[in-house]
């Protein structure tokens, strides 16, 4: 295929667009009918998951199972399966969407894709037992527009993930993919770009939230013989997910914006920092570079202009605070990923000494739209000071875990409860937890704020980049402090005193507590010493890892105190203050937790009620899980 | 650990032409440890000797690089490495009690391979299936929403 | 230039300058730790890491280290205000959490970076003292004494070790709280290619390097009546003693030394001045010999040579440059030369036999300590230097003989090996040892006396210098070098054919042996470099014999017993071989 010029790419998204019309048209308008040859409609999609999440249950058998199907059916003239990025709702995944009606069916197992093919591609009925059910009104939902999960969503990052099949970059280029650069190269200078990104208020979604706009000007402004573009993958936050969503959902995106930034800054280099952990990110990304080099949209002489601009990849190896731009950078120069100290800023010494601009992959991948819609439709969503979307991994003790996009300013509450569809089990809602790591846990009181950078730093907690996790009443926060530390502390560089050592004594402190041997000068001593960390640790990483510390003291200091003074924790999760014994009303003798007891703790003849010694118990809930009969007590 | 084992000929020249591969540049030496912990599954010092005198660094240079990041490593891997995921998502629905009966079943701890090299035991930091939490993963194949009574089930199951 | 304040300081200061260098203008010291900077030289450590420095910056959320924040125009800094203090307490009391304080017994009390700052700062108690510390064996190698329990992880060593020496035998090593400075694979300094420079000791804020101390030996040997015990003092030492002592560094204190070796016992005291003198006849006429060889046209002769007096710089090549050791001259350094000769000439005459007489040697160096057990100094298992004592063990020596340094009369060297000459006094400095053989070389090969004595072209402290010297119309190109990156980048440049020196001078410590790892700690002060290097030139200058062919006594030491350098009896004792040490 010969390279493209921007009157190519003109056309082939006019093609590509007529192709794609199936599903644009299914998504702009919803029909009760369902769809079917058998009932006059043409041309079928399906379209199925194919992020981690569904992957992991096995959706790449689904997507066998759906041509197989078609292909012995002989319909395959008729009906395309479309592997796509992740829909969203991964709690319900593996999903398979029916286009033209739109029809989104839920834990779908491989076995059920014959079924799909005959009742509905051919028969034009829907498979009703595939379909969600509202918890609500226990109907079924067939289509995502009515489903609360998505209801409240507005997906302009997501805007392709689930919807386009990512290994196919005409796909990306019919929804408007690479005309935002296409339009930069031919009728903006820089400066023009980069005033539309300021102007729309685009601000870092890694987490700090500093303006991209001003971050590009900065870049631009330094003069050096190289200048590089790095795209900042390495999402390392523990129940984070949302930019390898994008990545394998919408790869071209990152790519668009990352040569939109370079041509803004003077660049020509871009390099993409991920983690190895995501090879399927990775295998997406791979191939969407090859495309758009293929189509001339990377490479030399860009569409045609003047503009060179190529990507490359770097992998990650497992450090979390390769995160901070600095340490990302030297890790990409094979060194430790060690942050230095700010400034020098890497917009003035980068990589390799060079001036370089680092944008996290949601970031990256809000760009191409602001500049097709431009500045003022971005600004008029969100908050005053925060303009757009975030985008949520939502997990935890919630009904509808998944990856959510959602306006500035719309509250935990409606996160939580329409989004979410509310706590686990019906238990009570206890905390949520944003940030990760570096953010801290706010409660009931705080379900209100509507959410944005400055609101949740007011409240003690922070964005991120976008992880958000649920606890319930079952959750201690104690030991949910105790957790994110043990996290920071490993992954700590070790580089600087504070964060080296602090926050092991920080840790040594809490793990006192979740004991039963802490005091109260303890608490004291975790608020000045977290305090003092945050004053001088030298990266972001150090400077907000107590956050989940000082959240925790701030807003569950009853239950801390609780731990201390009564040695009790409420929430039954801290071992060493649990007592294990066994009710004899309910035990009926069967032996299987003493069958299973790994510390011969439990005694009994057999249909006898048994007891547990408990100097012998080590509280690892083995008994519990084993009983048929809810006679395991905990106190 | 295993007494250190002298690297075949034809691993040594595959590591070498994976330097060769990156130019032999100081500032490609995470790509080529990924490379070469691909193709050896682990990293001895041999092989981290080799690709220090390639690149023209200290051996401690390399060294230092191995130790700082988690996913390399210096031990060999079981057959059928499995990693807990200690994501937050699935902390809070309970891997920490998977990781505990995966640790008394195998008789191993965290980094540890059993002795007939059979598994090998991991942590990992959220795989992204948080709607399957908790999470485990035995090689490539994913495990979800696990509770420790399915854990000597799924062992069982691996076959070699 | 730019105003900034400074707690109730206005000051004004270049642009880029620290907040760190900016204080000291109003004389406001602020504390640091992991910083160094040692002016003159490229020995520089700036992590920003160990957080003691921190000061407030008015409109900055969090505190700033004072080490690496470049001024901004009307900045304005507390340096001591309550939350600068009482988080500077707390990174320190976090430190002393993860260190062992056993201060009283260890070889850095008193001399403690670390304990001068939990002074200053007035911590009072170790809130953490419960938590976990990183116990850490402590490794013993014949040079240095690697204790890492006590290590702080400035990480000064390692930048050392790698960016000023390219050895980088120590690097960091893990993450978070176990991060430590270590060798490759944990390996013992020994079965790395540490070439025992020692200028991590140097560095070392604590005492978690510090040199392998041979006085328990000395103590021995002294007080063994069988035993004759034998001092020989390098030149560095007489102009850095003084500083363990309250001296002001460069003054020199030989008189004194002399004296207070030989009120601790030594049975004599003599002087490695001598065997630089030898060095230099023998490192002298090796040069004349490859050069007449290279301008008869012989195409073998390997140019340029190397000095070979460096210990550090002969691991250097042995570890590094294996293709490249035919090109360091052959001569044994001064202090090995003197043993050998000591052994033998000087042992003959006075009827010692070889296994009674004791040489120890006082060296600025550490990697003395190991050169002297290399096997191939060493006849039938007994060596001709039997140990080596640093500066600064003998100063603590000396404090433990009871002896009151300052109140000392001078002494002179015994004889007939205290004679030197003013070329061997500046062997200590880096250029010393080139002026010393250019001296020699010129009038052997022109039969002239030299016009100017003094080569100013090869002083000063700069990492490379380079000098043409007309030898009766041939243009003798030499180059002087100090630390081991720039031996590097010229082994590097001889490698690829790119070097067109005829002599080139090594010495592998900033500043050369000034700046020895043996010597009493600079602290990052660069002026007692130059202070010590100013000294060495005026010994030099006041000397009556300023060249090393002059010395009546090396002349008589040829006559009666070595007969002619670079042959028979001087080749056999006073030159050696090299062999490849690289790590496989």
């Amino acid at each position: 295929m010969k390279t493209l010029n921007f009157e190519d790419l003109t056309q082939l998204r006019k093609k590509a667009h007529a192709e794609l019309n199936v599903r644009e048209l299914s998504y702009a308008a919803t029909s009760e009918e369902s769809c079917g040859l058998a009932v006059g409609t043409e041309h079928i999609q399906l379209l199925c998951c194919g992020g981690t999440g569904c992957k992991a249950s096995n959706s790449a058998k689904i997507v066998d199972n759906l041509k197989a199907a078609i292909e012995a059916e002989g319909i395959a003239d008729k009906v395309d399966v479309i592997v796509t990025g992740c829909f969203g709702f991964c709690e319900k995944g593996p999903i398979v969407k029916v286009m033209p009606d739109n029809t989104f069916y839920t834990q779908v197992k491989p076995e059920d894709a014959e079924e799909i093919v005959k009742e509905h591609v051919i028969g034009g009925r829907k498979v009703e037992r595939l379909l969600y059910v509202d918890p609500k009104t226990q109907h079924t939902v067939s289509d995502s527009k009515h489903m609360d999960f998505y209801r409240k969503q507005l997906r302009v990052a997501l805007r392709n993930c689930g919807f386009i099949d990512p290994e196919n970059i005409e796909e990306y280029i019919a929804r408007d993919g690479y005309a935002a650069l296409a339009n930069a190269l031919q009728n903006q200078t820089p400066e023009e770009v980069i005033e539309v990104i300021k102007q729309s208020g685009l601000r870092g979604r890694g987490g700090a939230g500093f303006p991209t706009g001003m971050k590009w000007g900065f870049a631009r402004n330094y003069q050096a013989e190289n200048k590089y573009v790095v795209c900042n993958a390495d999402e390392g936050d523990p129940g984070a997910f949302m930019d390898r969503s994008i990545m394998e959902g919408d790869p071209h995106s990152v790519l668009e914006a990352m040569a939109i930034c370079a041509y803004c800054i003077g660049a020509n280099k871009g390099l993409i920092y991920i983690r190895a952990e995501y090879p399927l990110a990775v295998h997406r990304l791979r191939i969407a570079i090859e495309q758009a080099r293929e189509y001339g949209l990377i490479g030399k002489c860009v569409l045609g202009s003047d503009f060179n601009f190529d990507v490359e990849i770097r992998y990650g190896a497992g450090a979390f605070v390769c995160g901070e731009e600095t340490a990302l950078i030297h890790s990409m120069e094979g060194k430790r990923g060690e942050p230095t100290l700010k400034p020098p800023f890497p917009a003035e010494s980068g990589y390799n000494g060079y001036p370089t601009n680092v944008n996290n992959v949601e970031t990256l991948a809000n760009v191409p739209i602001i500049l097709t819609k431009g500045a003022e439709w971005f600004a008029s969503i969100g908050t005053e000071k925060s303009k757009g979307t975030k985008v949520f991994a939502l997990a935890g003790k919630i009904n509808n875990v998944g990856l959510i996009e959602v306006p500035m300013g719309t509250t935990l509450r409606e996160i939580i409860y329409d989004i979410g569809g509310g706590v686990k089990n019906g238990k009570k809602f206890k905390a949520v937890q944003t940030g990760g790591p570096s953010g801290g846990c706010l409660t009931e009181k705080h379900l209100d704020i509507p959410i944005d950078y400055d609101s949740l730093t007011a409240a003690g907690s922070m964005m991120g980049s976008g992880g958000m996790i649920v606890m319930d009443e079952d959750d201690c926060m104690v030991s949910v402090a105790k957790f994110y530390l043990e996290f920071t502390v490993s992954e700590s560089c070790g580089k600087c005193t504070p964060c080296r050592i602090g926050n092991k004594r920080l840790l040594e402190i809490l793990t006192r507590i979740t004991e039963g041997k802490g005091t109260m000068e303890d608490l004291d001593t975790l608020k000045t010493l977290a305090a003092t960390i945050k004053d001088t640790a030298l990266c972001g990483l150090g400077q907000t890892s107590p956050n989940p510390v000082l959240s925790t003291i701030d807003n569950f200091y009853d239950e801390y105190v609780e731990h201390v003074k009564q040695h009790k924790c409420r929430s039954k999760q801290c071992k060493a203050l649990l007592t294990y014994s066994i009710n004899p009303e309910k035990c009926k003798g069967c032996g299987a937790c003493k069958r299973g007891c790994p510390a011969d703790a439990i005694l009994g003849d057999l249909r006898k009620p048994h007891v547990i010694n408990p100097f012998k118990c080590i509280r690892c809930g083995m008994c519990q899980s084993r009983c048929h009969f809810d006679a395991i007590v905990v106190i | 650990m295993a007494k250190e084992m002298k690297l075949a000929c034809n691993v040594v020249e595959q590591v070498e032409a994976i330097c060769d591969k990156f130019g032999n540049k100081p500032g490609e030496l995470i790509n080529v440890l990924h490379e070469a912990q691909n193709l050896h599954g682990y990293l001895p010092e041999e092989m981290q000797r080799i690709i220090a005198r390639k690149l023209g660094i200290p051996a401690s240079r390399v060294y230092g690089v191995v130790t700082f990041y988690s996913f390399f490593t210096m031990t060999p891997k079981g057959r059928h490495p499995i990693s807990v995921c200690l994501g937050t998502a699935c902390y809070v629905r309970g891997s920490e009690k998977l990781l505990e009966e995966i640790k008394r079943t195998l008789n191993i701890e965290v980094g540890q391979t059993t002795p007939d090299g059979k598994f090998s035991l991991d942590c990992l930091r959220c795989v992204g299936a948080c709607g399957l939490a908790p999470v485990v993963t035995i090689g490539d194949r994913v495990y979800g929403r696990l509770q420790p009574k399915d854990i000597k089930t799924i062992l069982d199951e691996v076959e070699d | 230039m730019i105003t900034i304040t400074i707690d109730r300081h206005e000051v004004v200061v270049p642009a880029n300058m620290t907040i760190l260098d900016a204080a000291k203008v109003v004389n406001v010291e602020i504390p640091t730790l992991c910083h160094i900077n040692l002016e003159g030289t490229c020995l520089k450590s700036n992590p920003a890491s160990c957080r003691l420095c921190v000061v407030e910056v008015e409109g900055n959320r969090n505190l700033v280290p004072a080490c690496a924040t470049k001024c901004r125009p009307g900045m304005v800094v507390h340096t001591s205000s309550p939350r600068v203090l009482r988080a500077r307490k707390t990174v320190a009391e976090l430190i002393l959490s993860d260190h062992p304080n056993d201060c009283l017994t260890c070889p850095k009390c008193s001399d403690c970076e670390l304990q001068r700052l939990v002074r200053r700062l007035n911590c009072r108690n170790i809130p953490f003292k419960d938590g976990e510390r990183m116990e850490r064996k402590k490794e013993i190698t014949p040079a240095i004494t690697r204790d890492m329990s006590k290590c702080i992880y400035c990480r000064r060593c390692e930048s050392v070790c790698n960016d000023v020496q390219s050895v980088g035998a120590l690097g960091a090593v893990g993450r978070g709280f176990g991060t430590i400075v270590g060798t490759a694979f944990g390996k013992t300094l020994g079965d790395t290619n540490c070439t025992y420079c020692g200028q991590c000791v140097a560095v070392c804020p604590v005492g978690a390097l510090t040199e392998r101390d041979y006085a328990e030996e000395l103590i021995a040997d002294i007080t063994n009546p069988d035993k004759v015990v034998i001092a020989q003092t390098a030149p560095a030492v007489r102009y850095a003693l003084g500083e363990e002592f309250g001296l002001k560094p460069g003054t020199s204190v030989t008189g004194k030394m002399v004296t207070a070796l030989k009120d601790m016992g030594f049975d004599y005291v003599f002087d490695t001045d001598f065997g630089a003198d030898m060095t230099i006849m023998e490192e002298g006429y090796e040069i004349l010999d490859r050069l007449k060889k290279f301008l008869a046209g012989d195409k073998t002769v390997k140019l340029p040579i190397m000095t070979s007096c460096c210990p550090a710089w002969v691991n250097f090549y042995e570890h590094e440059f294996p293709d490249l050791l035919d090109y360091p001259s052959s001569a044994k350094s001064p202090g090995q030369m003197f043993g050998a000769v000591a052994k033998t000439y000087w042992a003959d005459k006075m009827g010692i036999p070889r296994d009674k007489l004791v040489v120890v040697s006082i060296m600025p160096c550490l990697a003395k300590k190991y050169e002297c057990g290399r096997p191939e100094f060493k006849v039938d298992g007994n060596p001709d230097v039997d140990y080596s004592i640093s500066t600064r063990e003998l100063a603590a020596l000396i404090r433990r003989s009871n002896i009151s340094f300052d109140s000392l009369p001078d002494s002179d060297f015994d004889t007939p090996m205290g004679e030197s000459t003013g070329a061997a006094a500046i062997f200590g400095t880096t250029g010393g040892v080139m002026e010393a053989a250019l001296r020699t070389v010129y009038e052997v090969y022109t039969g002239k006396t030299l016009p100017h004595i003094d080569l100013d072209q090869v002083r000063g402290l700069d990492g490379v210098r380079e000098a043409t010297i007309d030898l009766d119309g041939f243009p003798l190109k030499v180059c002087v070098v100090h630390t081991l990156s720039n031996a590097r980048m010229i082994m590097n440049k001889l490698r690829a054919g790119e070097l067109d020196y005829h002599v080139v001078e090594v010495m592998a410590c900033p500043g050369g042996c000034i700046g020895g790892a043996g010597q009493p700690y600079h602290h990052g002060d660069g002026t007692v470099l130059r202070a010590r290097q100013r000294a060495a030139y005026a010994e030099d200058a006041g000397k009556q014999l300023r060249k090393s062919h002059e010395n009546p006594d090396i002349q008589r030491l040829y006559q009666e017993f070595l007969g002619e350098p670079l042959h028979g009896k001087a080749h056999e004792l006073l030159h050696t071989s090299y062999s490849d040490k690289s790590i496989k």
